[in-house]
C-alpha cells in the first residue's frame, strides 16, 4: 500500500507492506540509519522517532498507520539548533559510550524540551524508556543538567 | 514460549490486511465481514504478539483514525473517555486530572513515555491483562464500558467486562467504544501504588484506593488490585467491612481482609507468596497515602 507522510520537513511517498513497521520502512526503504533497532519490542528506546510531536518507539508502529503524519528522525533532530546543543552537551559530559542508544536519547530529550520539560527530574522520567546498555546514565544526566541550565 | 533471544524482533514474520477506517460504522462493518479480523489501537501489545506469532489475524482494523473514539468529555455526572484515547492523553488531560486523579496517577506509571504516546486506554482494558494499570483505578471509580456492534450497543460495569487472563466478554463484531466513569461525589483521597521490576515494567502487584472520611471514620472506601487474580479485582467484602470503622482500625484490618479476596499465582514476574505479602502491604500504604491526600484536599481553598 502507498503511504504518504511528512518526513523531516518534506513529504515522502512510499510503498509499504501492511506488516512493515515504521522502523523497517525508515531504515530499509528510506535508508535512514540514524533510527536504531534495539529490542524490537518497545522496551529500549533505540528506535525512538517523533511522531506528530510525540516520541514513540518506531518498532511498534505500523508504517501504514503514519499516512498524513509528521515524522522526525534522529539525524534531522541532530541538525536542528536545539539538537546540536543536546549533542554538544552529551559530548562535553562524555555521555556517549558505544553510542548505540544515543540517537534515541537525543530524540527523546529533544521532544521533552520542545514539550516544555525544564527540570532534571521530569527529564529523568521522560527518559525512562531509553536504555543505555553501557549503563552510562550518570553522564547522560550530567549532560541533561548542563543542557537544562543552558535552556533556562 | 519463544524467548526474545531466539526471535528476530525486527520484522513481523507474517502478513495481514490493514484498514484504518475513519468512522466507527465502517470499522464495525469491516470487523463483522472479515473473518479473523482484529481491532488494533496503539499496537504496543499487539505488535509484540505479532512478532512472536502469538496471534495470526487475517486483517487488522486500526481504530485510532476514528474521531469519536479519541475524545474525553464531561457529561451529567460522569466523564466519558473514548477507547482510542492514549495513556499520555489521560496523563495530560485537565478533565482527568481534576475529576479522576486516581486514574491520572496510574496512567503516569504505565510504560515509558514512548509507550504512553501510543498505547490507549481501550487497548489496556481489552487486552485484559491482570496487570493492566488503568483497570484498578477505573474499577475503583465504578466505571462502565460501552460496547458497540452493528446490532446496537450495550453498557456493562467494567467489573463484568473482564472474563479471565487476556479474556473479556467482547463478542465477535463488538468494539469497546468508550469508558464512562461516574464522578465520585464525595471529598476523596486517592492513591495508586504499583510494584514492578523497574518503574515502567508491568506490575507484579498494584493497588488503587479511593477513600472518604467523616471525622476519623471511614465513610466510603474503594479498593481495587492488579496482578493478584485472573482479572483486576475490587475487594468489595473488605470495603464493606472497613466502612464505618475508625481509620487506624481500618488500616490494621485491611491487609487480612483484602488477602481473602485475592488469588495470586506464580509467573515470570513474581511468585504467589510475594504478591500476597506485598498486596497486603501496599493496600495499607495506599490507604495512608489516600488519607494524607484526603486531609490536604480538605485543607485546600
Amino acid at each position: 500500500m502507498r503511504v504518504s507522510f511528512r518526513l523531516n520537513g518534506s513529504v515522502v511517498e512510499v510503498d509499504v507492506e501492511p506488516h512493515e513497521t515504521l522502523l523497517n520502512v525508515l531504515r530499509d526503504r528510506l535508508k535512514i540509519k540514524s533510527v536504531k533497532y534495539g529490542c524490537g519490542i518497545g522496551e529500549c528506546g533505540a528506535c525512538t522517532v517523533i511522531l506528530d510531536g510525540r516520541p514513540v518507539t518506531s518498532c511498534l508502529v505500523l508504517a501504514a498507520k503514519v499516512g498524513g503524519s509528521e515524522v522526525l528522525t534522529p539525524d534531522y533532530v541532530a541538525r536542528t539548533e536545539l539538537g546540536r546543543r543536546i549533542v554538544d552537551a552529551m559530548l562535553e559530559e562524555g555521555a556517549i559510550q558505544c553510542g548505540y542508544c544515543t540517537p534515541g536519547f537525543l530524540t527523546t530529550i529533544y521532544a521533552a524540551i520542545i514539550r516544555g520539560v525544564r527540570d532534571a527530574d521530569s527529564m529523568r522520567r521522560a527518559l525512562l524508556g531509553n536504555l543505555c546498555r553501557c549503563t552510562g546514565y550518570v553522564n547522560i544526566m550530567k549532560a541533561v543538567k548542563r543542557l537544562l541550565e543552558d535552556v533556562r | 514460549m519463544l524467548s526474545i533471544n531466539l526471535v528476530n524482533t525486527y520484522r513481523i514474520p507474517q502478513t495481514f490486511e490493514y484498514y484504518r477506517p475513519e468512522s466507527l460504522r465502517e470499522a464495525l462493518v469491516l470487523l463483522s465481514t472479515i473473518e479473523g479480523a482484529k481491532v488494533v489501537a496503539g499496537g504496543t501489545d499487539l505488535l509484540v504478539d505479532l512478532k512472536f506469532r502469538r496471534v495470526t489475524p487475517r486483517a487488522l482494523i486500526d481504530i485510532t483514525g476514528i474521531g469519536e473514539l479519541r475524545s474525553i468529555g464531561v457529561g451529567d455526572g460522569y466523564v466519558e473517555i473514548g477507547s482510542a484515547v492514549t495513556i499520555q492523553e489521560l496523563v495530560e488531560s485537565e478533565v482527568v486530572g481534576r475529576h479522576l486523579p486516581l486514574l491520572a496517577e496510574a496512567a503516569e506509571l504505565l510504560g515509558s513515555w514512548q509507550i504512553r504516546n501510543l498505547a490507549t486506554v481501550g487497548g489496556n482494558l481489552c487486552n485484559a491483562s491482570p496487570a493492566a494499570d488503568t483497570a484498578p483505578p477505573l474499577l475503583a471509580y465504578d466505571a462502565e464500558v460501552e460496547l458497540v456492534s452493528l446490532g446496537g450497543s450495550r453498557r456493562i460495569p467494567l467489573e463484568r467486562f473482564f472474563a479471565g487472563p487476556k479474556k473479556t466478554v467482547l463478542e465477535r463484531g463488538e468494539v469497546l467504544r468508550s469508558i464512562r466513569v461516574p464522578l465520585y461525589r464525595r471529598r476523596a483521597g486517592w492513591s495508586f501504588i504499583k510494584i514492578a521490576r523497574t518503574s515502567f515494567d508491568l506490575a507484579k502487584v498494584s493497588a488503587a484506593v479511593l477513600l472518604s472520611l467523616e471525622g476519623d471514620t471511614v465513610a466510603d472506601v474503594r479498593i481495587a488490585l492488579g496482578s493478584v487474580a485472573p482479572t483486576p479485582v475490587r475487594a468489595r467484602a473488605a470495603e464493606e467491612s472497613l466502612t464505618g470503622t475508625g481509620f487506624e482500625e481500618a488500616v490494621a484490618l485491611a491487609p487480612e481482609l483484602v488477602a481473602r479476596e485475592i488469588a495470586p499465582i506464580d509467573d515470570v514476574r513474581s511468585t504467589a507468596w510475594y504478591r500476597l505479602e506485598v498486596a497486603k502491604t501496599i493496600v495499607k500504604d495506599a490507604m495512608r497515602r489516600a488519607y494524607e491526600r484526603f486531609l490536604r484536599v480538605g485543607a485546600a481553598p
